[in-house]
């Protein structure tokens, strides 16, 4: 939990200065991050704030129109092979709504050239408790159960790079503690988290480091110190000003 | 701002080619009415030639000019490609709707109909609907980084397909032969009429060119009132 | 090339699963054809057009207008959740990726000729004897081409707000070349002509053909990827 990251560990992930504009709003402003395995690094912020587009252009999906990001050396997203390494919850699900969970995992688990696509759909979805429905459509699960089965979508072929945007939402504290767990062994095996969440006090135990993006920019940033109180206090300081 | 100065000067420029070309068009007029022979069979409307093929020729060198500058787009992603290909577009629809409008004028008095479906009209009204396709997909596309980009994919697919319109009107068309066959090139057409064709063809490139470097110059719609720096790098705030 | 084809199949069979589950597309482009071979069969004055005459162009402008219907579906399903971020976060070429929704487009726009062509020569009283292997050829070469631009500017117009309408608007001068040399050889085959005298035609269609997929394989990643 305390993820100091070893001398031995090089980081994983490595932006610098990233700009985005949409128009001429500017919805980042030179921002830069450090990620390295076994880390988990806390953003929050503001609804609009930036962290939805911060999360696309670490994924590789969005491009930055200032700055550079460097996934193991190279550009996310552009080779096929590097995609291998992330994983992404974003606020849709990218499911399939007539399709069951057991049906879009297994999908996924094809795209990435997974041995047993089946298997290993059951075998995520049993993790998170949902094997029960695993067979419905989609489009039949209740706001929750979907959050789980798009988180196990995004966990499913073990990315290094998880990035997930409010994965706590909608969900009852059960569940919110399976997926927590679920997180913590993630970052045991060695990978890392940037995780966007309003649910401070949840995601707290498993911060290395969090931030505050307010306005595009870093209002906070820097390793955990203190608990997840001071760190809302601080931020509740850094909005006022 | 050294890339808004820039832009004004193209398109002073570009109206300074404008009126010339409009000058040597009212030559043209001049030219085809008084000192053009008058042609045997189709008598005086069929001096509107001297507009419609010129027309539809330019409306087909600004879709060339779209597709080769959408392919180079691309390739560089160099933004005043962009707005290169979409003022060439728009020029380019303007052109097409001229000879679309120009051709039933003609053909009425010759044809007795308003409408044929010669070569040349039915080629540029496809030409006509491509141009307008492009048009229509930059105005619901609201991105301008996506916008370049997909019309840049329309303009480039436009360009691969102009060879099969071709082959499909001219085709059609020796199935179906014309009352009036009016072929484009025509090396037994006499100097006099050959030489106003050739003037007048000068003098709508001349239109053409003026034109575009006007649009390109002054910017459009699209790029007005976004807030977004117009020039080199900076259509999209990059 | 192997990975390839396995992505590509992969996403076809997605795409026939989803379509099977919910049945959208291929009702509506299957209604249309219908209702379309029943108007022109209203529409056409007994006395002017005889039915021959007026048959290839009324199966084609079928043919063509339901292909559009159902190749609109082909990207809606995937902006449903932001699907398609998950198939852009795969590691899987965005060429594998084309090529599946071509196929599963193709799937169901074969499917709608197929239902409407035998509609076809019921209503309209054609003679298919001996013409019917052409006739079959024909279509599909053709389809095989408009449908790879079509699955390019499906994936285009999605985005768009007025998808349903700029997909034909930007489709239809592509459709022109396949579809009038369809009908040329089409009405060719119908009368009796010799198998030999479409060659050129089946030559067009398949030059078309190779051109287009080339094409449209080439500039889908550029729609994908900024």
């Amino acid at each position: 939990m305390t993820g100091a990251p070893s001398p031995a560990t090089s980081p994983l992930l490595h932006a610098t200065s990233l700009e985005r504009r949409f128009g001429a709003a500017r919805v980042l402003r030179g921002i830069s991050l450090t990620v390295s395995p076994g880390e988990c690094h806390l953003i929050v912020g503001p609804n609009g704030a930036g962290k939805s587009t911060l999360l696309r252009i670490l994924a590789g999906l969005a491009r930055p129109n200032g700055g550079a990001v460097s996934l193991r050396g190279t550009v996310p997203g552009r080779e096929p092979a590097s995609r291998r390494a992330v994983g992404l919850l974003s606020h849709q699900s990218h499911l399939y709504d007539d399709l069951s969970a057991a049906e879009n995992l297994a999908f996924a688990a094809r795209l990435h050239g997974m041995p047993d696509p089946e298997g290993a759909a059951r075998d995520r979805l049993a993790a998170l408790g949902l094997l029960e429905r695993a067979d419905e459509p989609v489009r039949r699960l209740s706001r929750g159960l979907l959050q789980r089965v798009a988180i196990a979508r995004a966990l499913l072929h073990e990315p290094t790079l998880l990035l997930l945007d409010e994965p706590f939402t909608g969900l009852d504290p059960h569940a919110t503690s399976q997926v927590t767990t679920m997180l913590r062994a993630e970052l045991q095996r060695g990978a890392a988290v940037v995780l966007v969440s309003h649910e401070v006090r949840e995601a707290w135990p498993l911060a290395t480091h969090a931030y505050a993006l307010i306005r595009g920019e870093w209002a906070l940033a820097g390793p955990v110190a203190g608990s997840a109180d001071q760190f809302l206090a601080r931020y509740r300081e850094a909005m006022d000003g | 701002m050294p890339d808004r100065v820039a832009a004004r000067r193209i398109a002073s420029r570009g109206l300074v080619l404008i009126a010339v070309g409009l000058v040597a068009l009212a030559g043209i007029y001049l030219l085809a009415l008084r000192f053009t022979p008058v042609e045997r069979f189709q008598g005086l409307p069929q001096k509107i030639f001297y507009v419609h093929v010129p027309a539809a020729w330019s409306a087909l060198l600004a879709f060339s000019l779209v597709g080769i500058a959408s392919g180079l787009y691309l390739w560089l992603r160099d933004p005043r490609l962009d707005r290169f290909a979409e003022s060439t577009a728009s020029v380019g629809l303007m052109f097409s709707i001229i000879m679309l409008t120009t051709g039933p004028l003609w053909g009425k008095p010759v044809w007795g109909t308003w409408w044929e479906w010669d070569a040349r009209l039915t080629f540029t009204l496809i030409l006509f609907f491509l141009f307008l396709g492009y048009r229509a997909l930059r105005g619901a596309l609201a991105d301008p980084e996506e916008r370049a980009r997909f019309s840049a994919v329309v303009g480039i697919l436009g360009l691969v397909l102009v060879p099969f319109v071709h082959l499909t009107v001219y085709l059609f068309r020796t199935v179906h032969p014309q009352p009036i066959v009016l072929k484009p090139s025509e090396p037994s057409l006499p100097w006099e009429m050959l030489r106003t064709l050739l003037a007048s063809l000068a003098a709508f490139t001349v239109l053409l060119v003026g034109f575009i470097m006007t649009r390109y110059g002054l910017g459009d719609g699209e790029n007005l009132g976004n807030g977004e720096d117009r020039g080199k790098g900076e259509a999209y705030g990059r | 090339m192997g990975e390839f084809l396995g992505v590509a199949l992969a996403v076809a069979a997605k795409d026939l699963r989803v379509e099977r589950r919910s049945k959208t597309a291929l009702v509506s482009a299957l209604a249309f054809a219908v209702l379309t071979l029943v108007i022109f069969n209203f529409a056409r004055d007994a006395a002017s057009l005889s039915r021959t005459a007026m048959a290839p162009s009324v199966l084609w402008i079928t043919f063509a207008f339901s292909g559009v219907i159902a190749l609109n579906r082909s990207f809606t399903l995937e902006r449903e959740n932001a699907a398609l971020d998950g198939l852009l976060m795969a590691p899987v070429s965005r060429g594998a990726l084309f090529v599946g929704k071509y196929l599963a487009n193709l799937a169901f726009v074969f499917a709608v000729e197929t239902v409407a062509l035998p509609l076809f020569v019921v209503f309209f009283g054609v003679d298919l004897r001996g013409a019917a292997g052409g006739v079959i050829l024909v279509a599909v070469l053709a389809t095989a081409g408009f449908v790879a631009v079509g699955t390019v500017f499906a994936a285009m117009t999605v985005r768009t707000r007025f998808a349903e309408l700029m997909l034909p608007l930007l489709l239809l001068p592509f459709m022109l070349p396949p579809v009038t040399w369809a009908v040329q050889a089409t009405a060719r085959l119908l009368s009796g002509r010799p198998a030999s005298e479409i060659a050129g035609w089946i030559r067009l269609l398949g030059l078309y053909d190779l051109v287009f997929i080339t094409a449209c394989l080439l500039v889908f990643p550029s729609l994908m990827d900024e």
